[in-house]
């Protein structure tokens, strides 16, 4: 079993552009990711967001972005889901999120790998299982909700 | 189960509970550079003697024995006698505690790829 990366791979019927515009347009990627996020996107960029779920409000947020490929790769490092305010998980080693878009014929083949989870303290491992085991399928629902409103909203504009 | 239950909540926290405190003694076990060490060594070799467990680190048989114990308190490791010797091995199953906690991140990636597909399909 691999205990330090994840790696998902799905196929998008959009084309390269529009799912380019989704991950590195911040406040698009806000609206699917549900964060509020200050700033745009470019290398080297910390980007502070604000978590948009009730009852998440407090937890700070921020994402710093590696490389920007247009239209191939995306790629930024984050504290995987430091969800309890009173700890200070700046210290902490982060793990790296790298989003790859390839064109194929049905639309576009994006992948997705975070990695380094092995470099994270163990306890921290342990705050991630218990935030996830209690909020995230509630968070989940609220942002499919407010992703269908932004879409419509959006889709006009590509 | 046919009807219901009306309060489902008065059940779950307290299993959750018990499951957090067992996978927080997990944690806590595995956050020793030592223990860990073993642990792999035992991943990648094991059942291992304390001997075997023991040659070539700069750690005393004392010392491994007294670590390879605190592995065994959360259900880690377990040891058997083979002759004269104790041999380890890894219990495999609190490391599925470990991975359910990858596989909640995992979860949430697949969550948030859903609404990206949403996001941009038309």
């Amino acid at each position: 079993m691999n205990m330090d990366r994840i790696e998902k791979q799905v196929l998008l019927r959009a084309p390269r552009a529009k799912v380019w515009r989704a991950l590195a347009d911040s406040q698009a990627f806000g609206q699917w990711f549900g964060v509020k996020l200050k700033g745009q996107f470019a290398p080297g960029a910390r980007i502070p967001g604000q978590v948009l779920h009730k009852g998440y409000e407090q937890c700070l947020f921020e994402i710093t972005i590696e490389r920007m490929e247009p239209e191939r790769l995306l790629s930024w490092r984050w504290h995987p889901h430091a969800i309890d305010p009173k700890i200070d998980y700046s210290a902490e080693p982060t793990t790296l999120v790298v989003f790859e878009l390839k064109e194929v014929a049905e639309g576009t083949l994006l992948t997705v790998v975070e990695s380094g989870f092995e470099d994270i303290p163990m306890a921290r491992r342990g705050e991630a299982y218990r935030g996830n085991e209690q909020g995230w399928a509630i968070q989940m629902g609220a942002i499919e909700k407010y992703v269908g409103q932004a879409d419509e909203t959006t889709g006009a504009a590509s | 189960m046919s009807a219901k239950r009306m309060r489902p909540r008065a059940q779950r926290p307290k299993s959750t509970r018990r499951q957090l405190e067992k996978t927080a003694s997990i944690f806590a076990a595995l956050g020793d550079e030592n223990r860990l060490r073993l642990v792999a060594r035992l991943s990648a070799d094991g059942p291992l003697s304390i001997a075997r467990l023991t040659e070539g680190g700069s750690v005393t048989r004392q010392a491994v024995t007294k670590h390879l114990q605190v592995l065994a308190n959360v259900g880690l490791a377990c040891n058997s006698r083979l002759g004269r010797e104790s041999v380890w091995e890894l219990e495999p199953e609190p490391f599925d505690a470990a991975r359910h906690c990858l596989d909640s991140i995992s979860a949430q990636w697949d969550a948030a790829l859903d609404r990206l597909k949403a996001f941009v399909e038309p």
